[in-house]
């Protein structure tokens, strides 16, 4: 792995061949491999160690960037001068900040809890494999056919700026994604964590199993607007759509749902939503693209927007707007991503709120008269951005309930929803936990009940 | 190249490896945009590996480094193939590969104006001169553009003896303005959404997309469409234009002809396909008038997806795909062609960088223009009632790829052969071959371009790949339209 003493020195050789005013390197990389499943046979499965460094300059408030994965001598002195060249032809942007110095970058810095554990890094392709066929002997136990991924990796990521900003992150992570297939249903289950002992492929392997074979012979029924209950990789897929509006820059833009929305109430009262890169379940480092320390925010409290999340440079625009009366507090909160870009900032360590009175998911079942199960969403699209709805398709086990009871599969529906709509119908919630889904970054969501969810259509299968 | 090629090649053998191939990639990228009158992003970038991929054990292996030391070289060959024999202990046959004769070959895409010479004042200048044309129209409250430039140049080495050198340009660019006003942000695109016209190409691309000239007529659409009706609900005949049909192929032909898909490969991530083996030379997916290719040769024009060899050494080939309506073919490798009967791969394995393992992806999958005579305007011209659908603005369709939405940005009424009120919000959906058998008419090579979707995600990890798609206006019967606002 690459520490962060040598990035040390590979910053100070590019300082050394930058004439900017300021200079930044991200330095990013590590050693990743990925077990492939499918048709019970492992047929896909790779392993790629790789370092790289990305370099911004500045010149009087003309910046640019240049990335590239060769640290010899040469090569850093040329991608010094390729951020360099791109960034002397341009005008000037006045919104431009310095880079921040070692006292803003480590202002508000929280302590996380550890990401780095060497039973992940140390992982072999030999136990990858045990794992995959303990999944796939559960599935031919059952008389299905597996497919998935089993996937561990170490990386890190880190920042220097030439005004004395720092920040560097080590991590693992682990990744298990199955699902099972049977004639004519299937069931998905997938897990994340950056302790892979934290990962228990046998329940995941299991649970998918029991999805597959309870939604066999799925049945029709018509679309309509149904009670459904949302697990929490399919709450997590859908609601990840919204958070990207989330920054001052969209308002700035005025590309967000919620502009002129801020401080009105637009979810349901037992909706609270907070950014928090500290938390237990959470992962990530704890800075921003540009060395800003990540801050805790209450984005939404009692179904109300509190709050956003905003770069240095966001901050100080929106307070000089004529949006600044309208978003609520306004102070760099270490959200930014890499300058320069396009799209400001967004909350990326989402923590749904507890509800008072959580729920299972069996106990939203046994409360439903007439709904349906998801297991998960997908192929999810934006179709209208400010009345935010949302279509996309329910997939790997949906189930018929009526009184309290799973009934049967049923054919998989495609869905219109608005978020504004759904997150302001939630019946009841569970616990939240760290989901994983394929459409949306990790996060802590709970499972939901939802009443009035709008399916507009059912496809054959 | 070849020389660390042969040291990866050499350890893989040693180490038991029945097969391997090393690909060496440099990559090199520039991205640049401007956002409301400013530089939104200014950034080169350069990556440099080495993929190897084995057979061991009568299993696959893989790894990828960017460290290309000879000791580096051979750890990564040889970690490839102790991950070979990792996945052995879990399989049920041995991977097959279908016969290739190994060759020797050089080839770049032909370009006229290799895209990294033109100064970036130059392409700066043209990026805020529509942006200067998209932010004059009152009412526009946000406008982007985007140049993009790649040059990605291979080195292909197997065991078996093939050596191929290839060098692939694309260029890429669009623009966009969004008008947000009331409870409404409407949006228009330019040459087409989320990130405009891309082609294997070099700077030409530019100038023959008359960029600048449309720009005002852009910003006005965003701004009109405030104005305009929301789009109805019901069944009604649509008119397409060539770059939502392109997408359209992609979404509903191009994925679901993906022989991995139709095998269970995808199940777990992108999905499996509702054309199972048994629908071959039997399906009729399409109207008589539905002819659909995937060509990946250089003579069906400069596509995202065209090339010289694919990413296992196998040239370049034209695959027909629906013929005259009835589903004729599938993507295939050589692992996979013998599933259906193939004694040769269609030669469609490709791969993001030296770092990702090749796997079936698009080549070019166009639709055949029509053969007699037809401009859009007479296609409108001959329709007694219509909406005319114009530009992606959403898109969704199901994991074996039967039921679709799509949105566009713009839409229009046709009224006894006229193009009549503008209507906002449009969408329609379906099931795959019925939409395809409903198409009554498609406009002629005039009106076909060879469009580039240089995001499709695929694999696991994922892998983004570009792919190209020709397509021209069509017409379609009966199509349900209106449902993404149903109930709102």
């Amino acid at each position: 792995m690459l520490t962060k003493d040598q990035a040390s020195v590979i910053f100070d050789k590019i300082k050394k061949h930058s004439s900017a005013d300021e200079v930044e390197a991200l330095f990013y990389g590590g050693h990743s491999a990925l077990t492939r499943f499918a048709n019970n046979t492992i047929h896909q499965n790779v392993a790629e160690e790789h370092y790289g460094v990305s370099v911004r300059t500045v010149f009087n408030g003309r910046t640019a960037r240049a990335s590239t994965n060769k640290l010899d001598e040469e090569s850093l002195r040329r991608v010094v001068q390729a951020s360099e060249s791109l960034a002397r032809v341009q005008h000037p942007d006045p919104d431009l900040l310095p880079m921040p110095n070692s006292g803003e970058g480590a202002r508000g810095a929280q302590a996380i809890p550890k990401r780095h554990f060497e039973q992940t890094a140390a992982i072999t392709p030999d136990q990858r494999a045990l794992g995959v066929e303990k999944m796939v002997g559960i599935a031919k136990t059952h008389k299905l056919t597996a497919a998935g991924i089993f996937a561990t990796s170490e990386t890190i990521e880190g920042i220097f700026n030439s005004r004395g900003a720092s920040g560097w992150h080590t991590q693992t992570s682990s990744d298990i994604s199955v699902t099972m297939l049977a004639s004519d249903s299937s069931g998905w289950q997938k897990a994340n964590s950056p302790n892979v002992e934290n990962l228990d492929l046998v329940t995941l392997a299991e649970t998918a199993a029991r999805k597959a074979l309870e939604s066999a012979s799925p049945r029709e029924i018509p679309a309509g607007k149904y009670t459904v209950i949302l697990e929490p990789a399919a709450v997590l897929d859908i609601v990840g759509f919204m958070f990207y509006d989330f920054g001052g820059m969209a308002i700035l833009d005025q590309r967000s749902f919620l502009n002129n929305r801020v401080g009105t109430r637009i979810f349901g009262e037992n909706i609270n939503i907070g950014d928090d890169v500290a938390h237990p379940l959470q992962s990530g480092a704890p800075f921003d693209g540009e060395g800003v320390r990540r801050q805790g925010v209450q984005l939404v409290e009692k179904g109300v927007v509190k709050r956003l999340v905003h770069a240095r440079a966001t901050a100080e625009k929106l307070k000089k707007s004529e949006h600044k009366d309208k978003v609520g507090p306004i102070e760099p909160t270490g959200h930014g991503f890499p300058l320069p870009n396009e799209m400001g900032e967004a909350p990326t360590n989402i923590v749904f709120g507890a509800p008072d009175h959580p729920k299972t998911v069996d106990q939203m079942i046994a409360s439903t008269e007439r709904g349906v199960l998801v297991t998960r969403l997908w192929y999810i699209r934006e179709v209208d951005p400010y009345e935010k709805i949302l279509t996309g398709m329910t997939r790997d086990g949906t189930f018929y309930l009526e009184n309290g009871k799973i009934r049967h599969g049923v054919r998989n529906f495609r869905f219109n929803e608005s978020l504004l709509h759904m997150l302001s119908s939630v019946e009841e919630m569970g616990k939240p936990v760290r989901a994983s889904g394929e459409e949306s970054f990790d996060m802590v969501v709970p499972p939901m009940k939802v009443r009035e969810f709008n399916f507009t259509e059912v496809t054959k299968f | 190249m070849k020389q660390i090629a042969d040291w990866a090649l050499n350890v893989a053998t040693l180490r038991g490896a029945t097969y391997a191939d090393a690909r060496l990639v440099d990559d090199r990228s520039r991205a640049l945009a401007t956002k409301n009158g400013k530089v939104g992003n200014a950034s080169d970038s350069e990556s440099l590996g080495i993929g190897v991929r084995v057979i061991a054990n009568g299993a696959w292996g893989f790894a990828a480094s960017d460290n290309l030391s000879r000791q580096a070289i051979e750890e990564t060959a040889a970690r490839a193939v102790a991950v070979a024999k990792a996945s052995a202990q879990v399989k049920q046959q041995d991977v097959r590969l279908a016969p290739e004769k190994p060759v020797t070959a050089e080839w770049t895409t032909p370009h006229e104006i290799d895209p990294f010479t033109i100064s970036v004042e130059q392409n700066l200048d043209l990026l805020f001169k529509i942006d200067q044309e998209l932010t004059s129209v009152p009412g526009v409250t946000l406008a982007e553009t985007n140049l993009n430039f790649r040059r990605e140049e291979q080195w292909f080495v197997s065991s078996e003896g093939s050596n191929i050198h290839q060098t692939k340009y694309s260029t890429g660019t669009g623009y966009a303005a969004y008008a947000f006003a009331g409870n409404d942000i409407q949006k228009r695109s330019y040459p087409a959404s989320y990130g405009g016209q891309w082609q294997n190409k070099g700077y030409e691309l530019i100038d023959e997309l008359n960029l600048l000239e449309n720009a005002r007529r852009i910003g006005e659409e965003a701004v009109a469409l405030h104005k305009a009706e929301q789009c109805p609900e019901g069944v009604f005949t649509i008119i397409l234009d060539s770059s939502q049909l392109g997408l359209q192929i992609h979404e509903s032909i191009g994925h679901p002809i993906e022989l991995d898909r139709v095998l269970g490969m995808e199940a777990n991530f992108a999905g499996t396909s509702f054309l199972t083996l048994d629908k071959l030379r039997k399906l009729s997916y399409g109207s008589e008038l539905v002819t659909v290719v995937a060509d990946a040769r250089q003579e069906h024009g400069p596509g995202l997806g065209t090339f010289a060899f694919d990413e296992e050494g196998v040239p370049a080939q034209c695959t027909p795909i629906i013929t005259n309506g009835l589903f004729t073919g599938y993507l295939s490798s050589r692992e996979t062609a013998h599933t259906i009967g193939a004694n040769r791969s269609g030669g469609t394995l490709r791969a993001e960088s030296w770092n990702r393992l090749p796997i079936i992806r698009m080549t070019n999958i166009s639709i055949l223009p029509g053969k007699t005579p037809l401009s859009l305007e007479q296609l409108i011209a001959g329709t007694d009632h219509a909406i005319f659908m114009q530009t992606n603005r959403s898109w969704s369709i199901d994991d074996k790829r039967y039921n679709f939405q799509f949105g566009t940005e713009i839409g229009w009424e046709v009224k006894s052969g006229k193009r009549t009120r503008m209507l906002k919000n449009c969408s329609y959906s379906g099931i795959t071959t019925d939409f395809w058998n409903s198409m009554d008419a498609i406009c002629s090579r005039d009106e076909w371009t060879l469009w580039g979707t240089p995001n499709c995600g695929k694999g696991q990890p994922q892998q983004v790949m570009g792919t190209g798609h020709g397509a021209a206006p069509a017409r379609f019967s009966n199509i349900k339209v209106g449902s993404a606002y149903k109930g709102k």
